[in-house]
């Protein structure tokens, strides 16, 4: 007989039912997220090690001259520039390289999740990575001696949100583009240099052409407009409007070119 | 009483090629539905339509009724996917995933019966990526049938299993099909379809050339030698 394996007879209906509530499917998804990304000894390097050496380092030597002010203050927002693009940009960009190479993003696609509530748990699950950055490397830099400024702080926090939805959807246009192993080039590639672009340096230390380059690419605006927030208070406007303008970019060559397999 | 699953006259094209021209055919509830046909012919393309994963030309595809093309999640917890390249995260461990996966739909989970049935429990704590590929293939199969789909899709459920794994996977198959499931098993092997298949369905160029109960299709001969005079005629014409 071929009915002795107990699916027939399993105390259910037999039938299918409704997804859970959408918000437990996110929920469940950003955990998966979080496991996975918190179990990945890579993914920790960039989003945690790299940074916490990156703070330490300039924060303790003399050189380079880091411009106006106490090293720290300056050190401090660049290295959490460092954490935005680490998460948001190339950790995003290689697991979802990846994931739509070994056909992850069609199997969630077709379960209850589907495509729209992966995107918002794998966005949620960046944004408390962030926190969690925040916290460490906040937390060590306050060690250290950082004093942001208090009136500064919104502009930060909103600056953090935005600088996150434009390498978030930078990432999906890299990984929704190129093959798995492109991605992971590209991605790295970008993390180096723009660590050498005004992230952790502020662009107007950079030689003058460099530097306008910097200040043109959205780790350098992103870098900027933290630290003119949380060093003085002040909003840097046209970094934010360089921010804006590559999410524009970002996410309209997503949704343009974004394909959900290789 | 409408076909859990219907596709009328689908079209389908990448750039100047067919993929799929005008296929019609369908698939009951409480019957295993087996697609056969040469690789290229439009198989893959026709179910990730009706897969929600794909978008049809011209034609229809409805499944439950509904258009899958941006259809709701509560339609899609009613529909079980195995992918011929499986989707599983390589990072996760089966079991672990499963759970995960099941927590996504609102029926109680059956994952203990599933890692039991297809003997994932001594794979439990392996991640994916280690898994050998009937393991994996194992995992896939379980995915798709986590929330006791009404409808589900199965591309090649024994592809590369041992003839034991086979013979639980059809067991399985035809258990999900006795409980009012209607299953649509797409494969390359004559063995799958006459063993399991209450219906085939033979696909070329695009089109479908044979479908119906497979005493029928067969025609008084074998299903293989059937298949075999279908689908030369068509690629020759």
């Amino acid at each position: 007989m071929t009915h002795e394996t107990g699916v027939s007879s399993s105390s259910d209906t037999g039938h299918g039912g409704p997804a859970a509530p959408s918000l437990a499917r996110v929920r469940a998804q950003t955990g998966h997220e979080l496991r996975t990304l918190l179990g990945n000894g890579e993914q920790l390097l960039v989003a945690l090690i790299l940074p916490t050496m990156a703070l330490l380092g300039l924060a303790l030597a003399h050189s380079p001259s880091l411009g106006a002010g106490r090293r720290i203050d300056v050190v401090t927002p660049g290295v959490l520039t460092l954490a935005v693009i680490s998460t948001a940009f190339t950790g995003q960009a290689i697991a979802t390289g990846f994931d739509r190479r070994y056909g992850v993003l069609r199997l969630l696609g077709v379960t209850p999740l589907g495509r729209s509530g992966l995107l918002v748990s794998r966005v949620v699950a960046v944004l408390v990575v962030e926190a969690l950055q925040v916290v460490v490397l906040g937390g060590l830099g306050l060690a250290l001696g950082w004093a942001p400024r208090v009136a500064g702080l919104p502009v930060a926090l909103a600056a953090g949100v935005l600088g996150t939805a434009t390498f978030v959807s930078l990432a999906l246009l890299l990984a929704g583009t190129l093959r798995a192993e492109g991605v992971l080039a590209v991605a790295n590639l970008l993390w180096v240099l723009m660590l050498g672009l005004g992230v952790v340096l502020p662009t107007d230390q950079l030689p003058r052409a460099l530097g306008t380059v910097a200040r043109l690419t959205p780790g350098g605006a992103l870098g900027d407009v933290l630290r003119a927030a949380l060093q003085h208070a002040t909003l840097d406007g046209p970094g934010v409007g360089i921010l804006c303008a590559w999410l524009l970019l970002g996410a309209a060559g997503a949704l343009r070119w974004f394909r959900w397999s290789e | 009483m409408s076909a859990a699953v219907e596709v009328r006259d689908l079209r389908r094209s990448f750039g100047r090629v067919r993929a799929v021209d005008g296929a019609t055919w369908s698939a009951e509830s409480g019957c295993v539905t087996a697609v056969l046909g040469p690789n290229g012919a439009g198989k893959t393309t026709m179910i990730e339509i009706l897969e929600g994963l794909g978008r049809a030309d011209a034609g229809s595809a409805r499944v439950l009724g509904v258009d899958p093309w941006g259809a709701s999640a509560d339609h899609r917890a009613r529909v079980g996917v195995m992918l011929q390249d499986g989707g599983l995260p390589t990072r996760s461990r089966p079991v672990a995933l499963l759970r995960h996966l099941a927590s996504l739909y609102a029926v109680p989970s059956r994952v203990e019966e599933l890692v039991r049935i297809l003997d994932l429990e001594p794979a439990a704590g392996t991640m994916v990526r280690r898994l050998s590929g009937g393991q994996r293939q194992r995992l896939a199969l379980a995915a798709a049938l986590l929330g006791r789909p009404d409808v589900a899709f199965l591309d090649e459920p024994t592809a590369g299993l041992d003839p034991h794994a086979r013979l639980d996977v059809w067991d399985l198959v035809r258990g999900e099909a006795d409980r009012g499931a209607a299953v649509v098993v797409t494969t390359h092997s004559f063995e799958e379809a006459e063993r399991l298949a209450d219906r085939v369905v033979i696909v070329a160029a695009g089109r479908v050339v044979a479908s119906g109960p497979l005493t029928e299709v067969a025609a008084g001969t074998s299903l293989e030698e059937r298949y075999f005079s279908l689908t030369r005629r068509q690629a020759a014409g």
